[in-house]
């Protein structure tokens, strides 16, 4: 079954060699990256792999076959809670932000209730509502949220101190490290799920709500998991946004961030984990990096626009898809 | 206190038309096409900008440039029906994508025509009439031209989809595609009408109200969140229930705005559509599910 939910699969990919060698690979240029980087794209590095965290916990959502709006003021929730928990309480940032983490969850939890009754299209009206809702919220209320302005002089991670080395974590490669580890034990996590009897039920859900119900499956039940699930993951990376810029707002978490989250999954497919992870990656690059070169600063969002509408139109199964396609071409090699 | 009263009920009643012209716009290319058209904000954006264009710098006649503004953006319409909505057909999720996508193109292509600062135009007339023949409450001309066009222009509509040709092809398209295709009716045909009218009255929305409000590039972002509210509330694809609804949220708005304050009132109306999400999907008027 796991074969079918990550499509393609060739022989290439099976043999655990050339997997385990592709990832340490991987991890070495993630390790290295950071060190051939200006400044300012050390610290689009660090938004990137926050990104990947917020877009990879959006697909879990994806896999019960609900796409919400509201996923980005999730990861405000989170954000929100582990500034007011550091801050106001003088929680210590790490606990804060898993404090953070868990709010956000449990703010999912609650609104499961209202926004389950419904499903698909009213599903989607209804998170946008829901997360318009909270996002008023912060804006009209001063205490604790801040208004509009938001937050402020939220404290950063404290330096970690090994021996005679001192790491100070307002540096962006330091803090690039820090998400990245935390990043990569999340997703993997999340790989895991997917990979669980949780996780089929999610596609069974997906493809056959009727007949899973049939079976015994609670639906509604399984749709709230993969939402808390979802929303604890958003909400840490909230937390790990807040910390580092030191400052959230209600613009911060508006439905245009909620719009780059679903162009990044839609251009880079939902099939598979790696390809939302394309998505975000691909798109930042052309956007921080070749646009923004080219010195197309207002035009940017045009670019955009243009890209995700061709995506739709002529590669309706993402960018993963192409993964698949060269791997197949990889493996029918010399045929 | 009846003097405000009757103003905020003055100001509702205004309000309700131009969100009734938006929804109707919006409900109508659901209906049809079975699109979430999420670019109709910024629809609504381009009529503002086309009376810019040419009432305030061409300095044309008002209601000419109102005429070019639903005209152009109806064009704009026929654009996003043939390029974006009809290769899409099948594929409702798609079709919501493309027109986020075709919404940033929009902003941005406002941004570099007109800027990002906001524009003020001078209207057309400065006259205010008192209603109700009392003193303290008044209607300012500009906004009874918005009022009269709305009703003329929904009450033009409705009598084109009950008595004429084309009418009843579009209602047949919007009950049953597959069906309505059988009889003869050409679905292309049906969404193009559709789009156009749909579109240019969102246009014309944007244009009547132009001087009224401030026009910058993402006015259109408060206007799809309206939208939204007034066809849940109202249900999904019907235009009576649109036009109720837009009354009615106009109304809760409105007073709710002038009794505490604007963002106490979005909190109301989204937690109005969450209750009808919850309690009644379908909506005041819906009867069946599209979605």
């Amino acid at each position: 079954m796991p074969e079918r939910v990550t499509e393609g699969g060739g022989a290439a990919a099976r043999r655990p060699g050339t997997r385990l060698a592709g990832f340490g690979l991987l991890a070495a240029a993630l390790v290295a990256l950071p060190h051939f980087l200006s400044f300012s794209q050390k610290e689009i590095a660090v938004f990137l792999v926050i990104n990947v965290l917020l877009v990879v916990s959006y697909r879990l959502l994806t896999l019960t076959g609900e796409w919400s709006l509201g996923h980005v003021v999730i990861m405000g929730v989170g954000g929100y809670a582990s500034a007011i928990f550091s801050k106001a309480l003088g929680v210590p940032v790490p606990l804060a932000m898993l404090a953070g983490a868990i709010t956000a969850a449990a703010v999912a939890f609650v609104l499961a209730f209202p926004l389950f009754r419904m499903k698909g299209f009213y599903f989607l009206i209804g998170s946008f509502a829901a997360g318009e809702v909270i996002r008023l919220l912060w804006k009209r209320f001063r205490i604790p949220f801040g208004g509009p302005k938001g937050l402020k002089l939220i404290p950063s991670v404290p330096d970690l101190e090994l021996g005679p080395i001192t790491i100070d974590f307002f540096e962006p490669v330091s803090y690039y490290y820090l998400c990245l580890i935390v990043v990569s034990i999340s997703v993997f996590i999340l790989y895991r799920i997917e990979r669980s009897r949780i996780g089929l039920t999610f596609h069974a859900i997906h493809w056959q709500d009727h007949l899973a119900e049939s079976v015994g499956v609670s639906t509604w039940r399984y749709r709230t998991l993969a939402f808390v699930i979802a929303s604890f993951f958003a909400g840490l990376s909230g937390a790990l946004l807040a910390h580092y810029i030191g400052t959230v707002n209600p613009n911060r978490f508006d439905v245009g961030e909620m719009v780059f989250v679903l162009i990044w999954a839609i251009v880079g497919g939902t099939a598979t984990i790696y390809g939302p992870v394309l998505g975000v990656v691909v798109l930042t690059i052309i956007n921080e990096v070749v646009l923004r070169q080219l010195g197309f600063d207002q035009m940017r969002p045009l670019f955009y626009g243009a890209i995700l509408i061709a995506s739709i139109l002529f590669l309706p199964q993402g960018l993963e898809s192409l993964v698949g396609k060269a791997r197949d071409a990889w493996a029918r090699r010399g045929e | 206190m009846t003097e405000l009263l009757l103003q905020t009920l003055v100001n509702g009643v205004y309000a309700a038309s131009y969100m009734a012209l938006i929804a109707v716009g919006f409900v109508l290319i659901f209906g049809v096409m079975g699109v979430i058209n999420f670019a109709h904000g910024e629809l609504y954006m381009a009529g503002a900008y086309a009376v810019v264009f040419v009432y305030a710098e061409r300095e044309f006649p008002f209601f000419v440039a109102v005429a070019a503004g639903a005209i152009f953006v109806g064009l704009i319409g026929l654009l996003m029906e043939r390029a974006l909505f009809r290769p899409l057909r099948d594929n409702p999720l798609g079709g919501l994508i493309v027109s986020i996508g075709f919404l940033l193109i929009l902003q941005t292509l406002a941004v570099l025509g007109f800027g990002v600062r906001m524009e003020h135009i001078p209207p057309p007339t400065q006259q205010t009439l008192n209603v109700f023949g009392i003193e303290g409450v008044i209607l300012p001309l500009q906004r009874l031209y918005v009022i009269v066009a709305s009703v003329l222009l929904l009450g033009g509509l409705w009598v084109f989809l009950r008595r004429s040709k084309f009418g009843v092809a579009l209602r047949a398209c919007a009950q049953d595609p597959e069906a309505a295709a059988l009889q003869g009716i050409s679905i292309n045909q049906a969404a193009r009408i559709a789009m156009f009218i749909g579109a240019a009255l969102a246009g014309v929305a944007g244009a009547l109200t132009a001087p009224l409000v401030r026009i910058h590039p993402f006015m259109g972002h408060p206007v799809i969140i309206t939208a939204f509210i007034i066809i849940i509330v109202g249900g999904i694809g019907s235009l009576e229930g649109a036009v109720v609804a837009a009354v009615l949220y106009a109304m809760v708005h409105t007073f709710v705005t002038t009794f505490f304050d604007g963002v106490i009132a979005d909190i109301v109306g989204l937690l109005l559509m969450l209750l009808v999400l919850v309690i009644r999907p379908t909506g005041l008027f819906g009867i069946r599910d599209r979605a």
